[in-house]
């Protein structure tokens, strides 16, 4: 495909939304008001020196930020070739990075009188985060949650009840996060008039996709800081998991204008590519769903397919509609790991770093495990350790046990 | 140019009365009974035929309607398919107007030129795409417009009157007002309120304006027809189809008369109605 190469790769995405020929707002009328309230409210906000100050000051003493950046000496040693960095967003509050954006909508929630917060989530990361901030401002909250994740995420339901969230097991469908956010969508549209819909990850209707890269841009500005501070320059790479693509997108969008930055966004290949699997660009290709154009896994009839991932925050046919772009512009380089090449990348982090990862950053281990050795000793190479496995523990357990019979 | 639906319009304003419109999905429960139902409709007397094409993530749709969708798919029902049915059903009927319901992305895989073309030459005469708002006309609204199709667009009761223009300046055909915030088959329409949005809308267009969600019964439609220039009836009719099936799914020999027996007392609802002031 011939695609002009832009002047920034940071300018994105235009008044309507496009990032390229993705994103957009392909919503219900009944939404299509609240959306361009919702965009009204995030560009005062964003001018607003208060709101940033506020936010400041949650992100330091109540998410415990900034999270580190940490040098991973044995994992270094022993893939033996790039100097790997592992940034610690699995050390903040409710152990993801989900928090981050969670923080910054729910600030939004506030200031535009909403007062009942819904969110979908996959594995339940993005609804912890929603059901603890909501509980900290005092707010309503109701999470859907495929049936299937409810299954394979307990720890992560039994936090969000403990929290005080109502958390609705989603039956429709493939019962996984696609259903999860259609159901989403459809209690949205009942309850315009008093609900927020705080979603997880750099997709949806147009101003989603900006709005969650914003607040997960602290991501990759600490870690530009902190790199200058510990080696005075610039990382040579970026690798970071994609469902949606929240964190990689965090990680990456300060840098996309830096061309010495080598960045790569790991999807899960489930099963393998042939089989079922949930890598929308490696393995999808551009339709419209859940209010945007992006890389979709669909059939010749332009159905949404089942994706699969032995990571429930991964499993999701689509992913955010700028990745979609970076891909078809070249800017970063989309990759794919297995259920099996995750499983080894967890075991491996976790005895070599005494770091459980969660199932989702442990597929951008697994190519770290492949990128690394191939790399010279003095290159930087940042993975960003999005979530922490607590809540994977009994899930791969049981895999290990069966894998050991 | 005018439409199968203009011409209908003019004719239900001529004869004094609103008009009936069915909701049903096409290829529900298999493609050969969806075409027997849809050859029933007219004769039950349904004014306007709208056929749902399927899809696997309706996200306005209530769980009657995302069955429907699930069964028809589960028949091998595709988008080709359901332009085969208009086909079948348009050589026995060339005046009830077809207008096709849906999500936009197997539009957007079969190619908006291509579809067009294609739904035109079957007999359909128009298109309600949920997940298409005026933001995003360039996609298919203003295509189909120029291939003759009407885009009938959606408004609800969250359009208010700074935003009505926008929703209505490339609608054509008839505008279908949502009477609840909420998706299909949920909460009863309240006929005053609707009544007040149809006068609402009407300061600002010519159309027709018909009214559908959480209409059920020939009372809800005698109402809501007596404020409108329709009543759109869907989830009911899908739970009728759905409670003649066998117990896997399958259409019975019920199935068909299902449908037909509530379109006919629906349409004596609606013709029960006075026509509403214009």
């Amino acid at each position: 495909m011939n695609i002009a190469k832009p002047n920034s790769y940071r300018s994105g995405p235009d008044e309507r939304g496009h990032f390229g020929i993705f994103g957009g707002r392909f919503v219900a009328e009944t939404l299509m008001p609240l959306i361009l309230d919702l965009e009204k409210a995030y560009t005062a906000a964003k001018a607003d020196p208060a709101f940033q100050a506020e936010m400041n000051g949650y992100l330091k003493n109540y998410v415990g930020r900034p999270s580190p950046l940490y040098f991973a000496e044995r994992l270094t040693e022993h893939l033996g070739g790039a100097k790997i960095y592992l940034k610690r967003e699995e050390l903040n509050h409710t152990g993801s990075h989900k928090v981050n954006n969670v923080l910054g909508q729910i600030m939004l929630a506030r200031r535009m009188g909403k007062k009942r917060i819904i969110a979908e989530t996959g594995a339940g990361q993005h609804g912890v985060a929603t059901a603890t901030l909501c509980a900290r401002f005092g707010l309503e909250c109701v999470v859907y949650m495929g049936a299937v994740d409810v299954e394979r995420q307990q720890p992560n339901v039994i936090r969000m009840e403990m929290l005080g969230a109502k958390v609705f097991p989603v039956q429709s469908g493939t019962r996984t996060l696609k259903d999860a956010m259609n159901e989403a969508l459809r209690d949205w549209v009942t309850n315009v008039h008093n609900t927020f819909y705080c979603i997880g990850t750099v997709a949806g209707p147009h101003p989603y996709p900006t709005l969650v890269r914003d607040f997960q841009s602290i991501i990759g500005n600490e870690t530009k800081a902190q790199m200058q501070e510990v080696e005075g320059r610039l990382p040579d790479s970026l690798v970071a998991c994609i469902g949606g693509g929240s964190n990689a997108m965090g990680l990456f969008h300060p840098f996309l204008d830096d061309p010495s930055v080598e960045i790569f966004g790991v999807e899960a290949a489930g099963h393998g590519l042939t089989q079922l699997h949930a890598a929308s660009i490696v393995g999808g290709r551009p339709g419209v769903l859940h209010g945007n154009r992006t890389y979709l896994l669909m059939d010749a009839d332009g159905q949404i397919q089942d994706a699969h991932s032995i990571s429930a925050g991964l499993d999701y046919p689509g992913i955010g509609p700028e990745h979609s772009w970076l891909h078809e512009v070249g800017r970063v380089n989309y990759l794919s790991a297995t259920d099996d090449e995750a499983l080894a990348a967890f075991q491996l982090l976790s005895k070599l770093e005494g770091i459980i990862p969660a199932l989702e950053p442990a597929h951008a281990i697994a190519k770290v495990m492949e990128l690394a050795p191939k790399r010279p000793r003095d290159h930087l190479m940042v993975v960003n350790l999005s979530g922490r496995g607590d809540k994977d523990v009994p899930q791969v357990g049981d895999i290990l046990k069966g894998k050991s019979k | 140019m005018t439409t199968r639906i203009d011409t209908r319009f003019a004719e239900l304003k001529k004869a004094g009365r609103s008009a009936f419109v069915t909701f049903v999905m096409a290829g529900d429960p298999d493609p050969a009974t969806s075409l027997e139902i849809i050859k029933a409709l007219p004769k039950a007397g349904a004014d306007v035929i709208e056929l749902g094409m399927p899809f696997t993530d309706p996200m306005a749709d209530g769980p009657s309607i995302q069955a429907a969708g699930l069964r028809a798919l589960k028949a091998g029902m595709t988008l080709k398919k359901t332009l085969e049915l208009v086909r079948g059903f348009r050589k026995d009927d060339d005046a009830t107007p077809i207008v096709l319901m849906g999500y936009y992305n197997p539009i957007y895989i079969y190619g908006v030129d291509k579809f067009l073309a294609d739904a035109k030459a079957a007999g359909v005469d128009g298109l309600i795409i949920v997940d298409l708002p005026p933001e995003e006309d360039d996609e298919l609204c203003l295509p189909a417009m120029k291939a003759g199709l009407n885009f009938i667009r959606l408004a609800t009761p969250t359009t208010d009157d700074k935003r009505l223009p926008a929703v209505l300046a490339n609608t054509s055909g008839f505008v279908y007002y949502v009477a609840i915030t909420g998706i299909t088959g949920a909460a009863a329409a309240d006929a005053t309120a609707v009544s007040e949005a149809v006068t609402r809308i009407k300061r600002h267009t010519k159309l027709p304006v018909c009214v559908g969600f959480g209409i059920r019964t020939p009372e809800n439609a005698r109402a809501i027809a007596s404020h409108a220039n329709g009543a759109v009836v869907g989830t009911a009719l899908v739970d009728a189809l759905k409670n003649s099936l066998d117990a896997e799914g399958r259409a019975t020999s019920k199935t068909v008369n299902a449908v037909a027996e509530l379109t006919a007392s629906l349409a004596q609802g609606v013709r029960g109605a006075q026509q509403a002031a214009e």
